[in-house]
């Protein structure tokens, strides 16, 4: 029993992460209708420079958080400016290839700058130690949580209270009468970007600090795809819950069928299964809106 | 089009004709006297490089008939290249089969495989279907190392080269020519299917597949045959591939080459033959030009900056291509033949 619910609250850690980084690709998806293959890759990009700040640097946590924030603020800019922009009206299709390669630019990026080697902070980042009974909560997933848990309120806050908040909700809801009020579409396009590369970044220096960055880390968007279309694609409340049920079911399944299997490696192909699933039987997901089509 | 002035089509089989003038049916023979010719002058690396580019054209006009003609967008094909390419490694390596016999089967179980993998496409489609195939790629690689028994898991499989009589395909002339006869017959084959009445109805569920069902086309069915074709094209290249190397491992099958193709295809145009080939060609050579160029730089950048730098231009290329020539570089080929057609008496559109 403590084999299990240990499992399930790092899982509920790790489950937490894929959420933060789901919502960044949902905040996309919703604003501007384009299907983000790179959001693993910002995550690999955040975590890089959570070490770059972190080690070579030497700076303290909060520094670093806020300057890899300010870089990912950048960097989706530009992204946005320089191949978003002029692919508006598009099909989807051309949308989704341009993330894919944007994926491959960014990765080969991460591997010029930083030699595409594993580097790790294990021990820079604070630690918390928490005890619930006999569960003892490891410390990197714990302040994974507790950052998601703020960037997820803070995000919610933003979308409730903020007047460009406001317009990106509205954006998503419908374009023309978005435009018609004078918002702009291409200022909620650029700041659905923002968040989305902000969101990665602050996923990769968290998920960094609990297995190390290298290359294969871009590989959380995977999971987050999985996520995404588990709780439906056009629901943030969707990809918490669902980050939070695939976390858990990833951790439970590895930990328990792992050893039954003579080579392991189940909790990587674990939300891929989830996502076969999900796809044949409820493809709109848990949450999300069934779209109907008219010729 | 593309045929000079002048040339009339007064029966109906002239009008299908594939090569349908004097020009066409020379052109065609010093095409193959080329090709036949090509070991004779090239050098080892040269021919390797060919023979890459003619297994990339196998797997990428499987992909052209799924995604390009049939809008089944597919990042998964690699995958299925890996399930022809170790169905025939077994049988042959196994089994003792002959390659002949070993390589319509492993077609047959990348097909399967494919049919198996297509099973979502009836309800889903755009991203949703993207991801099926992702979800595709890895749960194949994952069964592949999970049954090592057979397949020899991470430590991979040795395979013997295929033969003819008693004539063993180990020279790079001999594979060359193998891999050239199969990427001219796919071509010519997929040219062919996608005239056919199943071809045309890729073509209509890919514009519109709520038309393309009001107007009386299965979508059940021809979904999955543009499934069962494409990844049975994916299965030879990747049993050619496997044999090629005379070795059999799931690092030949990286997520990202399916990527590659789906870019191959991009970058040459969709729905396009021709443009099918173009795609392999260029980004095969692309890479070519990549791993040249990468060692001179390394000296000014960092260590791994050839492997960053063909990530960072094959990434490029996908984006400049799509945003400035969404239409590839086969409509690109027809502009240029349009232009030469009308020279000197050209006039703007």
């Amino acid at each position: 029993m403590t084999f299990f619910l240990q499992l399930v609250v790092t899982g509920f850690a790790l489950g937490m992460v894929y959420s933060l980084v789901s919502i960044g690709f949902v905040i996309i998806l919703k604003c501007s209708n384009a299907f983000n293959i790179a959001q693993g890759h910002f995550v690999l990009i955040g975590g890089y420079l959570g070490y770059t700040f972190l080690v070579p640097f030497g700076l303290p946590i909060w520094t670093s958080l806020l300057l890899a924030i300010g870089v990912a603020i950048i960097l989706g800019l530009l992204i946005e400016r320089l191949t978003l922009r002029p692919l508006v009206g598009q099909p989807e299709l051309a949308v989704i290839m341009v993330t894919i390669g944007l994926a491959s630019v960014l990765e080969g990026l991460a591997t010029l700058i930083w030699g595409g080697e594993y580097k790790t902070y294990h021990g820079v980042l604070p630690t918390v130690a928490l005890k619930l009974g006999e569960i003892s909560v490891p410390s990197e997933p714990l302040i994974g949580l507790i950052v998601s848990v703020i960037v997820v309120a803070v995000l919610m806050l933003f979308f409730r209270y903020t007047k460009i908040g406001l317009a990106m909700r509205a954006t998503a809801e419908d374009l023309q009468v978005v435009r018609s009020v004078g918002i702009r579409a291409t200022t909620v396009y650029a700041i659905s970007w923002v968040i989305a590369c902000v969101v990665g970044v602050i996923g990769g220096i968290l998920l960094g600090g609990v297995s190390g960055v290298m290359i294969p880390l871009a590989e959380v968007g995977l999971k987050a795809f999985a996520v995404v279309l588990l709780g439906g694609v056009n629901s943030i409340g969707g990809a918490i819950v669902a980050g939070i049920i695939l976390g858990v079911l990833e951790n439970v399944a590895a930990g328990y069928l792992d050893p039954l299997l003579p080579r392991g490696g189940l909790a990587n192909v674990f939300p891929f299964i989830v996502m076969i699933i999900v796809l044949i039987f409820k493809p709109h997901g848990l949450f999300g809106l069934v779209r109907i089509e008219r010729i | 089009m593309g045929l000079c002035f002048g040339t009339f089509q007064e029966k109906y089989s002239q009008d299908m004709a594939i090569f349908r003038t004097r020009l066409q049916w020379g052109m065609l023979f010093a095409f193959i006297i080329f090709l036949l010719a090509c070991p004779l002058f090239f050098s080892d690396r040269i021919l390797t490089i060919m023979t890459m580019i003619g297994i990339a054209i196998i797997s990428v006009h499987g992909l052209n008939i799924l995604t390009g003609y049939c809008g089944q967008i597919s990042i998964g094909h690699v995958g299925f290249m890996a399930v022809g390419a170790y169905i025939s490694a077994i049988l042959t390596a196994k089994l003792g089969w002959s390659f002949w016999t070993a390589l319509p089967c492993a077609a047959l179980a990348a097909g399967m495989a494919g049919l198996i993998f297509g099973l979502p496409s009836l309800k889903i489609k755009g991203f949703y279907l993207i991801m099926a195939t992702v979800a595709a790629h890895f749960i194949i690689i994952w069964l592949i190392l999970q049954i090592y028994d057979v397949t020899g898991g991470p430590d991979g499989l040795p395979v013997p080269k295929p033969k003819i009589g008693s004539i063993v395909l180990k020279s790079k002339g001999s594979y060359f020519y193998l891999v050239t006869a199969i990427a001219c017959l796919s071509t010519l084959l997929t040219k062919n299917i996608v005239r056919t009445r199943a071809g045309r109805a890729f073509v209509a569920i890919r514009d519109n597949d709520l038309a393309a069902e009001v107007m009386g086309i299965s979508l059940w069915s021809y979904k999955l045959q543009a499934f069962f074709i494409g990844c049975v094209y994916a299965g030879v290249a990747g049993a050619l591939l496997v044999h090629y190397y005379a070795f059999a491992s799931v690092d030949q099958f990286p997520f990202m080459d399916s990527v590659w193709y789906l870019g191959m295809l991009i970058v040459g145009g969709m729905g396009s033959n021709v443009g099918a080939i173009f795609g392999a060609i260029s980004l095969k050579l692309l890479d070519e030009l990549v791993t040249i160029v990468g060692p001179i730089l390394s000296g000014a950048v960092a260590a791994p900056a050839a492997a960053s730098l063909a990530l960072i231009t094959r990434g490029l290329v996908i984006i400049i291509f799509l945003i400035f020539e969404p239409r590839g570089l086969a409509h690109r080929w027809g502009m240029i033949k349009a232009y030469f057609k009308l020279w000197p008496f050209s006039h703007e559109e």
